[in-house]
């Protein structure tokens, strides 16, 4: 993989993605046989900053567990109070400050396209871990090493459900997922339906896809069902949300006229989107996809700072 | 444009654009960043009728030799403008507003959330589409009103 940085998924090819995700496979089965014990370290003297301006517990939490898996260390920002950023620095120089101590950067944002202005300003490797409602790369990637785990990577036919214009795993997703022959089901309240610029890249792309309203049309149709959460958070009007909150909800009587090997994913957290019955049955898939992003991440790492030696 | 219907004289040293949509010249000279602030001749003429566009604007800037990047950030807002270069009363060449591949530090992003929005030290870029841009970093795509966008402050 030749990439200094990794802010959009579109920046990687279907290659890319199968070499980050085989590393992955190795260093899962390497964690799964012996735990840390059983891997090198192969980055002792690496340090990778975490540049969290929102909240994150599997995201960062991951990151962290990836890096010392690999030898090497964290050092953390901290909240946005609790840093420079309260007092009116601009991302531009947090950055470039940063990367005097470390040597990458893993960077959430709440504003779309922080992550490629940062990679503008610093040489060190960034990496973007969610920029507002844009693009959650590394999300993809642990989305694409479990679906390929579990029901495979070509001939797929998956259901995105949920908030599709603010779900920035979603963009990511769709884009990356154009690499592989999939067909793809786009399935949310019109006001929340794929953005302009997104639907716009996967009809360049050529990409085989549908938009829905109404789940129950599709659902026998599925290898996986990806759900999102309604994003409070990112709508400029509470009354907005209400009138599409809970607006889709899977239990185990959705679920009857879906295929006996449905995998249900979720790149969590949930609010009332899967319910609680779900998680015992085969269909849950979604702690294991986020189990899955330690050892995804660590072939991240080890792949963007392979090149940088 | 006939003679009897010019509405500013002849510019002896400058650039005249022509076939500007009607009511686009103010948006045309914000692009260019011209105010008038420099102390050299400005002229415009609004609505004027035209065969081609119904009605048209023309601006004459003179002392001014627009370069084609200039003019090419034009075929944003007026893909059929006419640029032509005057010396010494005469027009010494003409250029045609060309669309070109990214236009920077023009247009503002729309999208409140994206990062150039925010108090960077960034120009905005837009890739300019088939029809319509698209926001270099957060992605977003104008296709209707670009003119509204126009980055003036």
């Amino acid at each position: 993989m030749r990439q200094d940085h990794l802010v959009a998924a579109g920046q990687l090819s279907r290659a890319d993605v199968e070499r980050v995700l085989d590393r992955a496979a190795e260093f899962d089965a390497a964690l799964s046989a012996g735990g840390r014990e059983a891997l090198p370290a192969r980055y002792p003297e690496t340090v990778l900053a975490l540049c969290f301006y929102e909240p994150s517990t599997r995201t960062k939490m991951s990151f962290e567990t990836a890096m010392k898996r690999l030898g090497g260390q964290t050092v953390d920002m901290g909240g946005v109070d609790a840093s420079s950023v309260s007092k009116g620095e601009s991302l531009a120089d947090t950055v470039r400050v940063i990367e005097g101590y470390a040597d990458g950067l893993v960077l959430r944002h709440p504003r779309e396209g922080a992550a490629k202005m940062a990679a503008e300003f610093v040489d060190a490797p960034v990496i973007n871990a969610g920029d507002g409602a844009g693009q959650h790369p590394t999300q993809t990637l642990l989305d694409l090493y479990t679906i390929r785990e579990a029901a495979g990577l070509d001939d797929l036919t998956i259901g995105i459900v949920g908030d599709l214009k603010y779900g920035r795993t979603v963009h990511s997703l769709a884009t990356m997922l154009t690499e592989f022959d999939t067909r793809m089901h786009f399935v949310s309240p019109e006001s929340l339906r794929l953005p302009r610029s997104v639907r716009f890249d996967l009809h360049e792309a050529g990409a085989e896809l549908r938009e829905h309203t109404d789940l129950d049309a599709v659902l026998p149709d599925l290898d996986v069902l990806y759900v999102t959460r309604i994003q409070r958070e990112r709508f400029p009007d509470e009354n907005e949300y209400e009138k599409v909150a809970g607006e889709f909800q899977i239990d185990a009587e959705t679920l009857e006229a879906a295929k006996d090997d449905l995998t249900v994913m979720h790149p969590l957290p949930r609010v009332d989107e899967i319910d609680a019955g779900i998680d015992d049955t085969d269909h849950a898939n979604y702690f294991e996809q986020a189990h899955n992003g330690v050892p995804v991440r660590m072939a991240l790492l080890d792949l963007l700072f392979q090149n940088n030696e | 444009m006939s003679d009897h219907e010019l509405r500013v004289s002849k510019i002896r040293d400058g650039t005249v654009l022509d076939h500007l949509p009607g009511g686009s010249a103010l948006n045309v000279l914000a692009m260019l960043d011209i105010d008038g602030s420099e102390g050299t001749g400005v002229s415009v003429a609004m609505n004027v009728p035209s065969e081609r566009l119904g009605t048209k604007d023309v601006v004459k800037v003179e002392e001014r030799e627009l370069s084609q990047a200039e003019v090419d950030v034009l075929s944003l807002i007026a893909p059929r403008a006419t640029v032509n270069i005057v010396r010494e009363y005469e027009v010494r060449e003409k250029k045609q507003a060309e669309r070109p591949e990214t236009v920077s530090g023009v247009l503002a992003c729309p999208n409140r959330s994206c990062i150039t929005n925010d108090e960077e030290p960034v120009e905005t870029r837009f890739d300019v589409l088939d029809d319509g841009v698209r926001c270099g970093y957060c992605e977003e795509i104008i296709r209707e009103g670009i003119a509204d966008h126009l980055d003036v402050t």
